[in-house]
Formats: structure tokens, sequence, C-alpha cells
């Protein structure tokens, strides 16, 4: 038995190629997944643990800088190093001065590792970390002096700077918005910066750049004697530290910072994780499918063994034993290709500047175990119907020419399926409309409305397959006419082979519609807010010098500028990103809707808030809200409400007093800026554009510019959210190539048939074409609407959110459909040429 | 090849009839389809097939022969009526009883060979035996093989075989589990007329030698000369049987059906059926 169901998989090499592959993209986007998460989380790990010291001292709650909101600016004076050095048991104390914000400009002018990437600037030190290395080393050169700077070895190597030049360097808090350097040194940190920049100075110049000149630090790193452990270090030098000051130990360190680098990357698995969810759904159509057509082209023997006495068991489970086969070779090579997968994820990320091509690939067992638990319950999935029908062949079959499959009523898939449909949809409103588990019932909900969607496609089917025989006969006469045929003949089996490439171009139009909506609502809220005439930022809002804006109010023809900041705080005890701002400069650049109070009523001791975020919490003006900045928590009283807007896109506005008394470093985000109506637009920008000169960091965008830049960042996101898909739809695609060859296969017959009354290899060839076509074209025309439907379902449940107005790139949903038609003509290409080779005589005498 | 058996052999055999029929058929009936289009294929055939005896069952295209063989053979299932292989009514049995009784009781001989096409000859003569689970009985492989004569070839697969090589090949597969019953619904039907008295030729030894029972359906009066014993079926009704048949015997009988199913309907062949 198991040597009939061997055999029968041998003689047919490329079915199980074919199916096969299914399984091995979908185990490959698992299997990359983790592996490159994995590697991520290594090479972390690495940075983290051959790094850390034995214990460190910051100002109580530090919030080391991530770059992006908001700074903390609290610091340790230096007397208190002096204290620390005389507890018992501190072998040596170093004062640090670290910053993430101090960027290098390359000799075209250009950021070297642009933005995003962590650009790090700290004074040289040569403290040992807990294993006893020395982390910051100079591996070439000298240690810098004052005026003087060493540059880790990647980033001179990437800005082509050697030692001797001088480096231009861009800050984006403290003193100097710019200042130059000469490199002395070449610095390297831990094993690999992944990535990352580093500038190492000295501890004056550190203190003169970035720290206002005064003689603090923002760290102090501790090594203890030998013999004394890191928790005895700490609760020797605890007596001594002020109230607002606390130490920790490296371990403690150690473990906050994989705490945190394990959220981030459970984040970022899961996203991946997704896709392959999205590839494994389509890949399970393909393999529905393929065992689907198997079982029908081996019916005949399949029947003869139950006449010769096999049960229905022997029978089903042979299919199921070809199914497990097909699914171990199809995870082992996924899992190879889950290699290829993370290296090309790798790749990505290094353009986007996390380098880690120090970090070798990571296999953990988890890999190999969710990566086969996977592609062998979906596949065993996949063929347990199609085995089930299997044994439910009569024996008699084995008598018959013409064997058909037992099924179940079309009646009762259309049911089930449209039942299905609107359930998923219901879920899918209910998670986008915030009911909990939101992202579950969203998940849920689409995968339920794209299978029931394929269930009832064979119906759904129809009326587009008989739209494209109209044409078909007219254009092509008989050929035509029978490639809508074939197409019709076996409906479930064409539309299942259409529902794979209907799930694919769903989500990739949803996205469409969801990303043409998002952009069309930019423009539009841009239009209606902006006041003003110009705006200082980078693309993805990273904070700058405050600086900036200081010489940008000095050039002439400028009227007001308006500042704009951000910062995390604890506002009533939740994690809030919040946001700081002049209140009467930015009611000059901005338009926005307050439902009570307005701009003008912000001030050190109040606070505004979202009209959504109002309701939620139960806010009204009048109310309090206590609010935790790193150095300081106070109460605020709400002075005015308003309407969630692209210019104060936040939860909670401050005033920036009340951001700098809570102990963040000043540095904005957003600088909008209004000219003076009598001076002319071109010389009040060739001003401020001066004043830019030599800062990368940040560029000067009149409105449309602004609003060019913010749908760049929407479609670059959707970009990759294409590509990622694309996976699914190269699947779809192969499973319209197998579905294909294996009716050509099926009807080699009449395949043959045909070629003796004359029909012509040509012809032949333009039937088969003709026929993917159609079955692409529906999968598309399916997936197009359906696309359509989850598009603006998103869009309306996010409408609160921003993305208020509802823009169809119709253009672009109808590219995809004739895409659609061209992947039918190529996918066609093989099963064609397949059925035109085709003998005569013996596809006749075929048995 | 072989004769229709010695008079001992005869003797033994008839004592055997009605003492212990291999299988039989009681009221049976097989209608196709529903409503306007059903199609009586069988119309209360009673009938009995004794152990060790070769019979031929008989009668025009479409008169009920592979029906009927697929009812009794547990291939398909009776309308009303009853179907005994041995002492089991297959009409009251559930799938799993019917597929032990098809594996182990009932061997099938189709006209098309029907063998699988990715197995060798001996593999394929072996499968009743694999899906079973049990081991070959070698003495027996090697009795049924040397009597179908297919020792030299017993590697090839069916497409490097003639069609009467093929069907050798399934007679042996038929018999590898020594079942009780063998049934062959036309097996020389698409064979020359060389390959057919081999193929009958060994059939009528496995009855003669092992004491095998075999049902054969046949259009060929030289083919149901072979046996001892004819049935014949018309419009789905048994209408009449000959003892230790020769072709002339046959060719008559074959010609009076003939006429009556010419001269009209029902009536007439209802007459002649009242025999069973
Ligand atoms: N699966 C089926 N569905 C409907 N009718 C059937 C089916 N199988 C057989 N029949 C009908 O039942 C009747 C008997 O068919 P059967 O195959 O038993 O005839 P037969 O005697 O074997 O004929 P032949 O000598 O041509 O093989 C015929 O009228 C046939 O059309
Ligand atoms: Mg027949």
């Amino acid at each position: 038995m198991l040597r009939t169901t061997l055999r029968s998989l041998l003689a047919h090499k490329l079915r199980l190629a074919l199916s096969g592959f299914a399984i091995v993209l979908g185990v490959a986007f698992v299997a990359g997944s983790f592996i490159f998460t994995d590697m991520l989380q290594a090479s972390f790990n690495s940075i983290v643990s051959g790094t850390t010291t034995d214990a460190r001292v910051t100002p109580k709650g530090y919030q080391e800088s991530d770059g992006f909101s908001g700074d903390d600016s609290r610091t340790l004076p230096a007397s208190l190093v002096d204290r620390l050095e005389d507890v018992d048991g501190v072998a040596r104390v170093d004062g640090d001065v670290f910053v993430n914000g101090a960027f290098v400009v390359d000799q075209d002018g250009d950021l070297v590792g642009g933005m995003g990437a962590p650009s790090m600037a700290v004074n040289y030190s040569d403290t040992p970390s807990t294993t006893g290395e020395q982390p910051l080393r100079i591996t070439e050169g000298e240690v810098p002096g004052p005026g003087e700077v060493a540059l880790d070895e990647q980033t001179a190597d990437r800005a082509g700077y050697e030692i001797g030049d001088e480096i231009p360097i861009v800050t984006a808090s403290g003193g100097d918005a710019r200042f130059t350097a000469t490199m002395v040194g070449e610095a390297k940190f831990g094993d690999s910066l992944l990535g990352a920049t580093l500038l190492v100075f000295d501890t004056e110049t550190m203190q003169q750049e970035f720290l206002n000149g005064r003689n603090v630090f923002t760290e102090i790193q501790l090594t203890s004697d030998d013999g004394i452990s890191q928790s005895e270090l700490r609760d020797a030098v605890a007596p001594v530290l002020p109230a607002d000051v606390e130490v920790k130990t490296g371990d403690q360190i150690e473990e906050e910072s994989l705490d945190d680098l394990a959220e981030a990357l459970t984040f970022i698995n899961a996203f991946l994780l997704v896709f392959a969810a999205v590839a494994l759904v389509v890949g399970t159509f393909l393999i529905i499918n393929t065992f689907s057509i198997l079982v029908a082209q081996r019916s005949r023997e399949l029947a003869l063994l139950r006449a010769l006495g096999a049960s229905r068991r022997q029978v089903s489970r042979s299919v199921l034993v070809e199914a497990l086969l097909v699914a171990v070779i199809g995870s082992t090579l996924g899992v190879l290709l889950g290699f290829g997968l993370a290296v090309l994820l790798r790749m990505l990320f290094g353009v986007i500047g996390l380098d880690l091509s120090g970090q070798g690939l990571v296999f953990a067992p988890r890999t190999a175990i969710v990566a086969y638990a996977v592609g062998i319950l979906v596949t065993l999935l996949a063929a347990y119907l199609p085995a089930r029908r299997a044994s439910k062949l009569p024996p008699v079959a084995a008598l018959r020419d013409d064997v058909a499959l037992p099924e179940g009523t079309i009646r009762r898939r259309v049911i089930a399926g449209g039942g299905m449909a609107v359930l998923g949809m219901g879920a899918l409103v209910a998670g986008l409309s915030g009911v909990d588990p939101a992202l579950t019932l969203v998940g849920v909900g689409a995968l339920a409305v794209l299978i029931g969607v394929a269930l009832t496609s064979p119906v759904l089917g129809r009326p587009v397959l008989y739209a494209l025989g109209v044409p078909y006969r007219r254009l092509f006469g008989t050929v035509g006419l029978l490639s809508t045929q074939n197409a019709a003949r076996n409906p479930r089996r064409t539309a299942a082979t259409a529902s794979a490439l209907m799930i694919g171009l769903a989500l990739v139009s949803a996205m469409s519609v969801f990303a043409g909506s998002a952009n069309a609502s930019i423009d539009k809220t841009i239009e209606e807010n902006f006041a003003a005439d110009y705006v200082v930022s980078n693309a993805i809002g990273q904070p700058f010098s405050p600086q900036i804006a200081d010489r940008v109010e000095g050039v002439p023809g400028v009227e007001t500028v308006a500042r704009y900041r951000f910062s995390n705080a604890d506002v009533d005890g939740s994690e809030q990103f919040i946001a700081a701002t002049d209140g009467p400069t930015l009611a000059e650049a901005a338009e926005v809707t307050f439902e009570s109070g307005s701009l003008n009523d912000l001030t050190q001791d109040t606070v505004l808030v979202n009209s959504e975020t109002a309701s939620d919490e139960g806010l009204s003006v009048g109310d309090s809200v206590s609010v935790r900045l790193p150095a300081r928590a106070t109460d605020l009283e709400v002075a005015g409400v308003f309407e969630q807007s692209p210019v104060l896109g936040a939860s909670y506005v401050v005033s920036l007093e009340t951001l700098e008394l809570g102990g963040i470093k000043p540095a904005d985000a957003y600088v909008y800026v209004v000219r003076d109506p009598s001076t002319p637009s071109d010389q009040v920008r060739a001003g401020v554009e001066s004043v830019l000169e030599g800062l990368p960091t940040v560029s000067l965008k009149d409105q449309g510019e602004f609003a060019a830049e913010q749908r760049d960042q929407v479609n670059q996101t959707l970009y990759i959210i294409y590509a990622l898909l694309g996976l699914a739809i190269i699947i779809a695609v192969l499973g319209i190539v197998n579905t294909l060859a294996l009716s050509v296969i099926e009807r080699t017959r009449e395949i043959g048939l045909l070629r003796a009354v004359g029909v012509s290899r040509r012809q032949l060839r333009r039937m088969v074409r003709l026929e993917s076509v159609a079955i692409a074209v529906l999968g598309a025309v399916l997936g197009v609407a359906i696309g359509l439907l989850f598009g603006i379902v998103m869009q309306r449940a996010l409408a609160d959110e921003g993305i208020d107005v509802l823009s169809v790139p119709v253009t672009q949903l109808v590219v995809f459909v004739i895409l659609a038609g061209i992947v039918g003509v190529l996918a066609a290409v093989f099963p064609a040429r397949r059925a035109a080779k085709l003998d005569v005589l013996a596809a006749i005498a075929n048995e | 090849m072989s004769d229709v058996g010695t008079a001992a052999q005869a003797e033994q055999r008839q004592a055997r009839t009605g003492a212990d029929a291999a299988a039989r058929a009681v009221s049976l009936r097989k209608v196709y389809g529903e409503g306007p289009t059903a199609v009586v294929a069988l119309d209360d055939v009673s009938v009995e097939f004794a152990a060790g005896e070769f019979t031929a069952v008989m009668g025009p295209s479409g008169s009920g022969k592979s029906t009927l063989m697929h009812c009794m053979a547990a291939l398909d299932t009776a309308t009303a009526g009853e179907v005994y292989v041995g002492s089991a009514d297959l009409t009251r049995l559930g799938d799993k009883e019917l597929t032990r009784l098809r594996r182990d009781e009932i061997g099938f001989v189709f006209q098309a060979y029907n063998l699988v096409p990715t197995l060798t000859a001996e593999e394929n003569i072996l499968l009743p035996l694999s899906i079973a689970g049990r081991r070959p009985d070698r003495e027996w492989f090697d009795t049924v093989i040397d009597t179908v004569g297919m020792r030299d070839r017993l590697g090839h697969c069916p497409n490097e075989l003639s069609g009467g090589q093929q069907q050798r090949v399934a007679c042996a597969r038929a018999l590898m589990s020594r079942p009780s019953i063998v049934f062959a619904d036309e097996p020389t039907g698409n064979l020359d007329s060389a390959s057919e008295d081999d193929v009958l030729g060994f059939l009528r030894r496995t009855v003669d030698d092992f004491q095998q029972t075999v049902v054969m359906v046949t259009h060929d009066p030289v083919a149901a000369a072979y046996t001892d014993r004819v049935v014949f079926l018309l419009d789905g009704r048994l209408v009449d049987e000959l003892r230790d048949p020769t072709a002339d015997d046959v060719l008559e009988q074959m010609k009076k059906l003939g006429r009556e199913a010419d001269a009209g309907d029902g009536a007439g062949q209802r007459a002649t059926g009242a025999e069973g």
C-alpha cells in the first residue's frame, strides 16, 4: 500500500514539485522570520552584554535617549564623581557624557547612515565592562583631545574620512547646531554598532558641545574592586547618592535593555509572521487544489484499491501519506530557503541603516520545530478534504472510464461560504472600530471573508466567466469558446485556483485603497490646517537643534516661527506620546479647530486635550491632569479641547516650558514659518535656506512639498507591504501554472482528440492560454472587489484617526486586473507548451 | 489446452452443487437512477454459484451481466433482495465487513485489466496481500505464477506487457489471496484468440486443480464452452441455463434469446424466465 503511494508519487515528480513549492515558500517565510529575528536578538544581545559596566549611576528614572522622543536633560555634577571615588569597594569611577543625536555629514553634505539610525557621541573612557573587556577602544590613531574626534571604523569608511580630515558634525540638541572637529583616530565599540554612528570626543569637548560647557555628566560608570559583587557595589554607593539619583547594577541594566529589546523584536517578528500567514493561507489553497486534482486523477486507481479490498482508511491514508512526504520535503527546502530569506532581510535592513553584516545566521531549534509543524499541519489539513473524498469513492468507480468524485452540493458550500463572509465582515468591522481583541478580530475577520468568498466563488465566478466568454467567442471563435468552457467545466477547481490569486490581490488592493485614502487625507488636512508658509523638518520627524529655529527667526521677512516638539510622558498613570508648542505662535501658523478653549490658552500650567482622548478619559476644560516628566510631575489644568489634526498629532499638548522644566532637552521636531506678506516669497525662502545650509538633518518645505514628503512616508510603507505580499501572489501564480498543467495532463485524451480532428498546436496553445487568463482575471476581479471593500471599511473605521477622505485609486486597481491577465498569459506558457507537444496517437491511446 | 475436465471431477462438482453455494442472489434487484430516467438493470434475479464450479453468465448487451457481477462481488450495492457470499448477506454488511470480504473472499478480474501502472507485475499480483498486510505464501505464489506462465515477466511494468499477459497478471492477482470465489467480467473481451485461450485455460485449471469457484461474463460461445454451466440473462432477468455446454449449444441458445428479444418486450421473456 505504502509502495503504491510512493510509486505514484515518484511517477509524478512534476506535480509533486509544483504542490511542494507552495509549502516551500510558506515555510520559508516562517523560518526566515524566525531566523532573522533571532539574528537581530543575537546581535543586540552581544552589544548589551559585552558593554555594560559593574554599575551605573544616573538621575532617577533616567530616560535613555532613543533619538526621537525627547532626551532627558538632567545631569550629574562632577562632584558626585569625587564622592563616589571615596566609597569602599569602588575601584574606578568614570563620568560619561552620552548623546544620541550627533550626526556626521559626509563630503557630499549628506548624513552618514541616513535618518533613523542612532547617531551617538560619547567621551572617551577605558572603563571595563562586566566581562573585563574594554568596550570602547581606539583602534587606530590617537585618543581625541580638545577639538578632536575619533569616528567608529564603519562610519569613517562610509563617509570616506581619514585621520587628519575636518569632520562636520550636526547636533540635535545642545549648543551649536553645527561644529567641526579634526579626526585623529578610529574607534570601535563592542563587536558592531549595527549601522549606528559613533563619535568619540574628550570629556571637555562633549560638555562644551552638548551640555553648554557645564562640568557635568549624563551618567557615571562604576567598576568594583576585586571580590566585590555588583549588588555589594550598589549597596555601598547607594548611601552617598542624592535623593534624585539612583544606581543600578550591570545585570539589572542588561536585563532591562534585553526586555525592551525583546518587545521590539516581538513586534518585528509578528509583522513578518503576518505575511508568512498570508503566504500559507494562499499556499493552502494551492495545496488543496493540487491534491484534489491528484485524487481526481488517481481516483480510478484508488477505486481499484478499494475493489481489491483496501479499506476507506487505507485509501485516505495513502493520500495523506503522499501529502506528508510532500510536506516533509517541502518544509525541509522551506527551512533552507528561510536562511536565504533571512539573508535577504538582513540586506534589506542594511539599506535602511541597520547593519547586521557582522552577525552570523542563528538557527534555533524552535525555528525548525515551528517551520516543520506549520508545513506539515497546513499540508495535512489541505490534503484532508481530498483524502476524505477519495475514501468515499465507490469500488465500482474502478470500472468506469470517467470517474466523477463524490462532492458535496454547491448549494451547501455557497450557504456556508456566504455565512462565513458575513460573519467575517462583522468581526472585521468590530475589530476596526476598536472592539477588543481588535487585532485578532481584524485578522480572523478578514480571513473568514476571504475563505467565505473563496467558497462561494464557484457561483460568484459564473458571471465573470460568462462576461469573458462573450468577447472570447467573438475574438477567438471555437478556441475561445472551448477555453471558457474548460474554465467553467470544473467550477470548484477554477474557483480555488482563482481564489489563491484573489487573496493576494484583495490584500494588495485593500492596501492601495487605504494608502490612497491616507494620502488624500494628508493633502486635505494639510491644506486645511496649514496656515504657515513653510515648515522646517525632516521626513521622519526626528528632532533637531533649537538653534535652527532661533536662526530662522532672524531671517528678514520671517514674521512668526512656531516650534513643535515631542516627548514621552506619564499622563494620569499611563505612558503617552505628548506634544509641546508655543500656543500663540502656533495659532498663527496653523488652523486648529477647538471644541472649547484655544491655542492661546496654552501656558505653563495648562494642557490641551484632543477631543477623542477627552471623551475617552472624561476630561473637559477646568479638569486637572497629572503629567510626569523625567525631572518632575505637575498637575496641569485642561484649557482646551481640540479636534485631531496633523498639526497637533498627539493626545495631549503642553507648553514648551512644561517640557523643559520636566527635564527634556529642547529639540524641535517641526518648525513652522510664517512669512511677512510684504516680503517676496523667493527672498524669504532663500534667506531660510541659507540658514539651513550644511544641515542635512532638516529641509525647508512649502505646503505642497510638505504634503509630498508625508505622502512619501505612506508610500514607502506601502511598497514594503507590496513587496511582502508579492510572495503570496507568486504562490498564487504558481497555483495557476500547477492547476493548468495538471488539467492538461488530465485532459490528455481530449486534447489528442482535438488534435486528431484538426486543431493546430497554435490553437491549442491559445486555448490553454485563454483559459489561464480567464482564471487569473476571475481571481483579480474578485480580489479587487474584496480589496475595495476592505479598503473602504478600513478608511471608514479610521476616519476619526485622521483618514477621513476616501480615495479609490481606480487606475491602479484597473492596472492590477490587467497585470493579472498578463500573469495569466505567463502562467500558461509551460502548460500550453505541454499540451501542444502531446503526441496525437499516444494521447488517444492513453489508458 | 484444457478440456472440460474428467467425468469424476464433474461428478464431484455435481455433488457439491446446491449443498454449498459459494455465492447466491435471492430476488436481487438493481435500479440505476431515480424517477422517469430510472433503469432496471436487474429485476428479481435469483441465482446460485456452486463452489468449485466454473459458471458463465451470458446475455445480450445491456442485459445486466456486469451489474450482477458488481452486486455479487460487493463492488456495488443492491437495490433490493439479498446477496450471499459464503454465509454472509452483503446487503446487511457495513463498509468494514464489505472491505474484509473484498479483500479475503472475493477476487475480481476486470475486462480492462486494471493493473496499477506504476507497479511491476509481481507487485500487482501481491497487491491484495499487501493491502491486507499479509505475507505472501511463497509456495502458492509460485504455483499461481507458474499456472499463468508469467514467471519470466514478473519484473515488468504493465505497459511493457501485452494485453493477454496483463490479463493473466490480473487473474493471478485475483487468485493470490485464495478467495472463495472469483468474478471475471469479460476477461477475454480485449484479447485475440490465442491469449483468450491462455486465460480461459488458466481459469479452468484453477477450478480443476484448486477447486476454485469462478463466475465469468462472456459474449463468446467458445469461451462459454470452457465452463461447467451457463446462465442466460435477458433484460435484467435470468431466463435460461445450460449444463456442460458446448459452443454449439450456447450459440443455439443465444440465437433463440436473440429472437425472443426481437419478438417483443417483457411478456415473452417473463414466460421463459420462470425457470430461474
Ligand atoms: N451506472 C449506471 N447508471 C445507469 N445505468 C446503468 C449504469 N450501469 C449500467 N446501467 C444500465 O443498466 C443496464 C445493465 O447494464 P450492464 O452493464 O449490467 O449490462 P451488460 O449486460 O454488462 O452489458 P454489456 O454486455 O454491454 O457489458 C443497462 O441498460 C445499462 O445502461
Ligand atoms: Mg458488461
